[in-house]
């Protein structure tokens, strides 16, 4: 991979031909938000929380290659003021009871909307009934919670092959639906694994809820983005 | 003419309540009720979800004394996860519960004396409605204001030492506790700046309690017998009968002294407990199943339990709760007011355990959490602020909540509250043309003194009207006072 020459919200930076804009961004200590993207798993561009401007054109910052001279506007007033109405549109979208999820003070989303100062929503809740899925050993899915990052889907796969996670229905029906049989047999350490890739509190590991004490949780003391920009 | 009168909001306490009163044709009390007008639903909606969420979920209850129901939630999951009943912890386990319980007590009752009750006593039931608050204490009574904050502050940073947040913690976990206590914490609350440390909370839980003692002595007649009925009072003792704010046995007593219950295994509490249903409140009426729905009410709370005790296993609060039980001779004590007297009593048996646990080195051990064989069913009781706290789960295969039953403190004493609103009214009702201020101050006060938390919203000073009408037995408003 050579070495290309970009800027970011005018910053000259080196990054190497391949990487994508949100890669190349991090390696030069610049945080463009992600959620649905995860380090080591392929591109999938659904939350779009990554938008960034390219030659007056919006595009998603996790699947977009970088190319030799790229302008990118990241942190303008617009670009953040987008940002921050997709993580709004989450969580009047779903079901997120932060004041008692588990996975408070580890959720992406939950870091987000305090990042991007969400105090409230400026759409109406929709309140969505969605279904609980309880009867496995090991995982319990809460459909509220989910933001169809599909980071699941991408990741947790069984020995064989088997896609344990899979996308059903489309548009304002998607939902993640989980093979039950394939999740009683996950091994522990991968029935953790699909909790800890999960950004919200859809997917737990049974069971473990709460045991990081407060002030010791991933964003208890420094904000989303922090560890990238503090480089 | 029939009237009815309405109190509504009940003011300075914890929640909304309205208390009307029907006199009849010849100005006697009819008929008295507290009302209670909210509806809360946490037994309902906790079903369906993950059983090691209930501590976390059900805690929001409440803004005041959450870790009440954070703990009796987390006692009742040790029994499901199979670590026991309450004593089946580990030390550091059970006993940074124990830190975390009796800050919560050290600062409710700090609360509810400073905040709450002290304007009654500094300014007088009939005292000026403008001053008698809070913010007269502070601008009249600096010194008692000062330290109404500071030993609350000082309970409320116990707690997030112990539970990760001042309001809402996490600390409590099926079968033990999710930190410990790092000696630069503990070092916190032993050696801090004065006022913080506990040497000082000590000493100022000893000044109140002499406070109200002097006070005691100067308004014999007035605090002895302001609303003053029999009743039968209900708490969790250690087993050798010392009061224990975190684990024990059911005991309960008759307004004689006589034991009704005894040495009762809390996983047994439906066995002797019931709870009736009435259309006119969102609050059950719990009774004793052996003495029936008519007969079987009683008290909890700091007074019950100072009445069902047979000790306090810290020495000042001993040498006051001696004081205390000599001052009725041996015999349950009925007097309404005298809840106050008890409940700074607690307050400094609270500052006393605190120091005893911030001085014992197992809560620096780090083996916190206890499991054992999965059970289906767990009940979990502690002594919260306000009396006896019930957490009833029932789970499915799945790990899911499937039945769950609370009988807050509060509820325990629907019926005495009820009971001390229609002693005060007849005593101060019967026979008035006209209403004062301080009439209606009178009711508040008998509710006052059981410091009810009618549910998690706090009193909004100078926001909420208290309105009482006047009106005829043709339902048509005859007089109104507005404060």
């Amino acid at each position: 991979m050579s070495d290309i020459k970009i800027t970011i919200d005018g910053k000259e930076c080196t990054a190497k031909s391949g990487q994508t804009i949100v890669e190349a961004a991090k390696a030069n200590g610049i945080y463009i938000p992600v959620l649905c993207h995860f380090d080591g798993l392929k591109p999938a561009g659904t939350c779009r929380i990554c938008t960034v401007k390219v030659g007056g054109r919006f595009m998603a910052g996790c699947t977009t290659p970088v190319a030799e001279g790229m302008r990118i506007d990241n942190m303008t007033p617009e670009i953040e003021d987008m940002r921050k109405q997709i993580i709004e549109m989450l969580f009047v979208e779903g079901n997120h009871m932060c004041p008692v999820c588990e996975k408070s003070g580890n959720c992406e989303l939950q870091a987000l909307a305090y990042r991007y100062k969400m105090m409230v929503p400026r759409f109406p809740f929709l309140w969505p009934k969605r279904e609980v899925v309880a009867n496995t050993p090991k995982l319990y899915l809460d459909k509220n919670r989910c933001v169809q990052c599909l980071r699941c889907v991408r990741e947790i796969i069984t020995t064989d092959g088997k896609n344990v996670f899979a996308v059903k229905e489309r548009g304002g029906k998607t939902t993640i639906n989980m093979d039950e049989k394939l999740a009683a047999g996950l091994s522990d350490d991968m029935a953790m694994r699909a909790m800890d890739i999960c950004p919200v509190g859809c997917i737990i590991r049974k069971e473990v809820g709460y045991k990081v004490p407060i002030g010791q949780r991933k964003f208890d003391s420094k904000p989303i983005g922090s560890e990238i920009e503090g480089r | 003419m029939g009237r009815k009168i309405t109190i509504e909001p009940v003011t300075r306490v914890e929640g909304h309540g309205k208390v009307t009163i029907q006199l009849d044709d010849a100005g006697n009390v009819a008929q008295s009720r507290l009302h209670i007008v909210e509806f809360r639903g946490f037994e309902r909606f906790v079903q369906g979800r993950p059983y090691w969420e209930a501590p976390v979920l059900v805690q929001r209850l409440c803004g005041i004394c959450p870790v009440s129901h954070h703990l009796a939630a987390a006692k009742a999951l040790d029994v499901i996860v199979g670590a026991g009943t309450g004593d089946g912890l580990t030390p550091v386990g059970e006993k940074m519960r124990r830190l975390m319980h009796y800050g919560q007590m050290f600062q409710s009752h700090a609360l509810h004396f400073f905040h709450l009750a002290s304007p009654d006593l500094l300014f007088g039931a009939d005292g000026d409605p403008a001053i008698r608050n809070v913010i007269g204490v502070a601008l009249e009574h600096k010194d008692l204001a000062v330290q109404g904050v500071m030993m609350r502050k000082f309970g409320q940073e116990i707690i997030r030492a112990t539970a990760g947040k001042k309001i809402h913690g996490t600390g409590g976990i099926p079968g033990g506790i999710n930190k410990n206590l790092s000696i630069a914490e503990r070092d916190e609350f032993l050696k801090g700046a004065d006022p913080l440390n506990i040497d000082k909370m000590i000493e100022w839980s000893q000044a109140a309690v002499d406070f109200f003692k002097g006070y005691h002595a100067q308004n014999k007649d007035y605090i002895d017998n302001f609303s003053v009925f029999p009743s039968s009072h209900l708490s969790l003792v250690r087993k050798d009968g010392a009061m224990d704010f975190y684990h024990g046995v059911i005991r309960c007593i008759d307004a004689d002294g006589n034991k009704l219950l005894d040495d009762i295994d809390y996983q047994d509490y439906y066995k002797h407990i019931g709870e009736e249903v009435k259309s006119w409140s969102y609050m059950k009426f719990p009774y004793l199943r052996k003495l029936g729905m008519e007969n079987g009410w009683y008290t909890v709370g700091p007074l019950a339990r100072c009445n069902t005790a047979d000790f306090i296993p810290t020495p000042l609060a001993q040498k006051e709760f001696e004081i205390f039980k000599a001052y009725t001779k041996g015999k349950p004590n009925h007097m309404s007011m005298h809840m106050h007297w008890a409940r700074l009593i607690e307050l400094l048996h609270s500052a006393e355990v605190i120091k005893d646990l911030l001085n014992d080195p197992d809560l620096q051990k780090d083996n916190l959490v206890v499991k054992g064989t999965k059970q289906k069913e767990g009940v979990g009781l502690l002594e919260a602020p306000r009396g006896t706290l019930f957490h009833h789960y029932r789970i499915n295969d799945n790990d899911q909540i499937e039945m769950a039953n609370l009988i807050v403190s509060t509820t325990n004493n629907n019926e005495p509250m009820n009971r001390g609103v229609n002693f005060v009214a007849k005593d101060i009702f019967t026979g008035k043309k006209e209403i004062t201020e301080g009439m209606m101050n009178r009711v508040e006060m008998v509710i006052r003194a059981y410091d009810p938390c009618l549910s998690c919203a706090t009193h909004a000073l100078g926001q909420m009207p208290l309105e009482l009408t006047l009106v005829d037995s043709n339902g048509k408003t005859i007089d109104q006072i507005r404060k």
